[in-house]
Formats: C-alpha cells, structure tokens, sequence
C-alpha cells in the first residue's frame, strides 16, 4: 500500500535490498552498488501535497481509457489544459469528463458514443476540482 | 519580518474541500461525542450561533435554517493540515507549526512585495489543498498576529494584512482590542481593562516599569513586540512534551468496570504510541475517572491515582496493565461514569533509561515487539494490531453520527467520481 497521506512531504519508507549475512572472509561485490528499490510513488505522485484519490463509477469516459472501478490518481494544484481529463464538481457530484467551450458555453464531453455532451448553464453549481495525472487500472 | 497563516474556520473549510456545494452555506463541526459546537462557516456566524453552543439545544435552529452539522473528523483535519504546512515550508525554512491550523513563517532576509508574498502564500495554499488562510506579515510575530486579526475583519486586502509602516502599525493595534493581543490571558485584560487600557496601542504606551512589575518579564516582551522590537524567537523543533495525556468522554455513560479497563488500557496505548513516536519513556502515570459533573440529581465520584512505575518505559503491554491495575483500584461499583484517562509524566529519553532489576521486565524483548507493532499499524492503520486489553471498543467509543468520509487516510472513503 502506499503514500502515508498523513505526512505529505514524507515519500513512503523505501525498503532496501537484503544484503544478508555479513561473511567475514567474502564481502558481497555488489554491496557498493546498493540502491533504494523503486518506489512508484516517486512516479506517479509528484505534488504529495496536492494530490488524491478517486475511485471511477460509469462508463462515460471508456475511450479515453477510462473504466468502471478504476483509481485515479489527481492533482488538484493543475491548471486544465486542452484534453486534460477533469475532475469536475457539479450539482453535488463528482465527475469525470473532457472541457470543450464553444463562445459563451461550456461543454462536458464523454468519451463514449452512446453519451451526449452536457451543456453546464450558469445557474449550475460548477467547479474543476482536480486533473487526473495517472488512471490506474487492474487487469490480472 | 514574520508572517502568521491562519487557516479560515479550518475544521469547515475541510469538509467543504470534499463538498464543494457547501460554500456560501451554514456549516458546523461538533466536538467529541457530538457535544459543542467548534467551528463555524462565517454564513453559521452570521445567523448568530455561538462557539460552545451545546448542539442539542440548538438541533431545531440547526435544522430550520439548513445548517450542514458534521462530527469532527481528526483524520481528514490532521491530513490536510500537514498538506498546508509542507505548502508553507516551501516557502521558508523557517516554520514553525503553532496549531493544527497555525504556522509563523520566519521570512528574514526577504526583500519582496509583501502584500504580493502574502498574497503568493494565499493562492498556493488555495490552489493545492482547497483550504482559504488569512495572512499576517509584520516585523514581530505579535504584531504578525495582529496583522492577521486585521486581514480576518476585512481590513487588509483579500485575505493579507501588512504592517510594514508606524503608521499602519498605529491604526491597526489603535482598532485592536487588547485582550485580542496574542499572549494577553484573561488575568491581564482584567487587570488592563481595569486601568482603562482597552486597546492594544494603549497597552504600548504604558510604562515599562509598570508592566515589568504587574505583568512580568512576559507581559513586557509582549509590549516590545508590540513597539516592532522582536524578542520571541521562532520554535522550529517541538521541544518534546513533558507530561502525556489521553482521555476521552465516553459516547455513553459506564457502569461496568469491563468497559472501562477496556477504555484507559486504549489510552494507554495511545500514551505508549506518543511516546515512542518521540523517542522517549514514562516514570510516572496518573489515571483518573468521574461522572458526569452536570447531571446533578445522580450520584458523583472523582478519583485519580498517581503512581511511579517499577521502571520508566513506553511499552504498551507495561503501560497498559498499570492503566489497568489503577483503574481497578479506583473504580467503585453504583456510579455512572462519563470520563477516563491516562496520564503519563516523568518523561526521560529512550536512551536514558535504565533497566531496573526488580522490573522483571525484558525491555528489549518488549522494545522489538512494539516496533513491530508500530511499523504494522502505520502501514495498515492504526490499531490492525493491539493488545486484548483493549478490547473492540463497542461500548465506550465516542459518538460520531455526522462523520464525513475519511477522503484522504482510507481506502474505502475516497471520492466517487461518476463518468
């Protein structure tokens, strides 16, 4: 598991590389080539401090690769860029979809044919509340 | 110069971090047990509910006014904090963390816009974490508090409060009630408000002398902060704590002992967790228990119990049956209890401690089982291991019937997001 969200500055414990039992005669040779193993939270959490978590529910995003119960790894401290996929907030909601703004509207974009794009009116609760930076799925 | 952030009605900005329909709406937070009121959106300040405020009596405002009522959620509260705090500690590498929601930021050596450094402060906080601070910069950390008290009553510009000039200084501690003063207590507004000294600027221009002997060498380092002379310094290393204390009032009152061991042998080892956290060992322990003062018509008991232990440790199991041992050596039978809690003091360092022969105690037996248990718990959660004494909890637990989801320290409570 992962990320003591407790401390945000604080990457989770890195294990190190059993060297196993000191021989006195036969030091091992790679004993000087010892590095911290990989740790994936160095890849895909670059602001611990700005970041969460989210679980997807719906298919509305399949062909952006986005699946029913996958994690998403978000950055809340991103500005949305074009094709971004966005964490928006809406009437009480999370969702997850892509922007478009066509003069004075705004669109909310699935990435599955069999939806339709949701204008927001202005009288709508509204925010972009994070970018999803990694889509993290199961597939064993 | 100093800077003091403050985070704006920090327990309800968090829930509203997760519940972004709840801005511009009345929100509150209630204490353990759902008992007070502890926070308030500025829209709850506004109807005119009070800090303390009991929720019970006012559950019938609460509702017709549609005030969003939560539990307190220490998880979500303590993990944003830290988020804000390593946002600050880019900022400067002097910080020094003063509250869950409170840090002062040394800046010396800083030749910027400060009206623009506060208001840099301000939109990185928002933008990573979601939570709104106020910031006070000005050239002591008494008068960074003042400066902030200003920005928070609408003074400063958006949110930022600089006290850079004499001339600003004067207006602001001119408009500053004193015993708003940081390190002004409740004894000494008395005694100032009794010499007419109402505000913070009439406090500065009382005689050195006086103060020195009325208010003691504190009350006048207070004075020189406020005249822009610093003299506190920044605490940058939490000195370690001296005296340990967990206690909680129960979601229902208890009659049994069972219960109850059950109880300070779980605060006991929260006392053993937090002393090990910060490498150190108790000699002493006090445990106590009483019912509830404010039931009047039913019979009260208080009793505490002080004692030293055979050998200072910070094992859970030692710690543990001691708590358990004095509960049941003050416990009596035909009362109602509301309370409990343990208390461990005659703090020494780890390395310090001696093994005492009589213990009959293998410390470093017990010193590999606890780092196993602490390196278990804070990879899978606290109390996935603990001891039996501790029991389930079921009866004694506090109440928490407005909980909001943990968002960010489980698993199970991370948001949902419909696509």
């Amino acid at each position: 598991m992962k990320l003591k969200l407790f401390y945000p500055n604080q990457s989770s414990e890195l294990a190190l590389p059993a060297v196993g039992p000191l021989s006195a005669g036969f030091p091992s040779p790679a004993e000087d080539y010892l590095e911290a193993v990989l740790d994936l939270n160095q890849a895909l959490v670059k602001n611990p401090s700005s970041t969460f978590y989210g679980t997807v529910k719906g298919n509305s995003m399949t062909e952006a690769g986005v699946d029913d119960g996958d994690l998403l790894v978000i950055d809340k401290a991103l500005p949305y860029r074009h094709q971004a996929l966005a964490v928006c907030y809406l009437d009480g909601e999370f969702t997850l979809k892509r922007i478009k703004i066509e003069g004075q509207n705004l669109y909310l974009m699935p990435a599955n044919p069999t939806y339709q794009p949701i204008m927001v009116r202005a009288e709508q609760d509204f925010c972009v509340w994070g970018i999803v930076t990694y889509v993290i799925k199961k597939v064993y | 110069m100093y800077a003091l952030v403050d985070c704006n009605n920090f327990y309800v900005s968090c829930e509203r971090v997760f519940r972004p329909d709840l801005n511009g709406r009345p929100v509150v937070v209630l204490s353990n047990n759902d008992g007070c009121i502890i926070a308030r959106s500025n829209e709850a300040k506004e109807l005119g509910i009070r800090m303390g405020e009991p929720a019970f009596k006012i559950a019938d405002f609460l509702q017709q006014n549609q005030v969003a009522v939560f539990s307190s959620n220490y998880a979500l509260y303590g993990d944003l904090s830290h988020r804000v705090m390593s946002i600050l500690g880019r900022f400067t590498p002097e910080l020094e963390i003063y509250s869950i929601d409170e840090a002062f930021l040394g800046l010396a050596g800083l030749n910027v816009d400060w009206e623009d450094y506060g208001r840099k402060i301000r939109e990185t906080v928002l933008r990573h974490v979601g939570i709104p601070v106020s910031v006070g910069i000005a050239p002591t950390k008494v008068l960074a508090k003042a400066a902030n008290h200003h920005a928070k009553k609408g003074r400063g510009k958006q949110g930022v409060g600089v006290l850079d000039s004499p001339e600003k200084i004067e207006a602001a501690l001119k408009e500053l009630p004193v015993d708003e003063v940081w390190g002004i207590g409740r004894q000494y507004t008395k005694l100032l408000k009794a010499q007419q000294v109402e505000t913070a600027w009439e406090f500065r221009q009382l005689d050195d002398d006086w103060v020195r002997r009325r208010m003691t060498v504190v009350g006048l380092r207070v004075k020189k902060e406020l005249e822009g002379i610093a003299c506190l310094e920044m605490e940058l290393i939490p000195p370690a704590k001296k005296v340990i204390c967990t206690s909680r009032s129960f979601g229902a009152d208890q009659t049994d002992l069972g219960p109850l061991e059950e109880a300070v042998a779980t605060f006991a080892a929260r006392c053993a967790e937090k002393l090990r956290r910060q490498r150190s060992c108790a000699g002493m322990m006090m445990v106590f228990l009483h019912t509830n003062g404010f039931k009047e018509d039913e019979p009260q008991y208080a009793k505490n119990l002080v004692f030293k232990l055979p050998a200072a440790t910070n094992s859970t199991i030692e710690l543990a049956r001691h708590a358990r041992a004095a509960l049941r050596v003050i416990y009596k039978k035909g009362y109602r209890y509301k309370k409990a809690g343990v208390i461990v003091m005659g703090i020494v360092p780890e390395e310090r401690v001696q093994g005492s022969l009589f213990s009959g105690v293998d410390e470093a037996k017990h010193a590999a089982v606890m780092k196993q248990i602490d390196r278990i718990n804070a990879k899978y959660g606290r109390d996935t291991i603990k001891i039996a004494a501790q029991g389930s909890g079921e009866k004694w637990k506090l109440r928490r019937q407005k909980l909001s989801p943990c968002y960010t320290t489980r698993w199970e409570d991370i948001i949902k997001v419909r696509v």
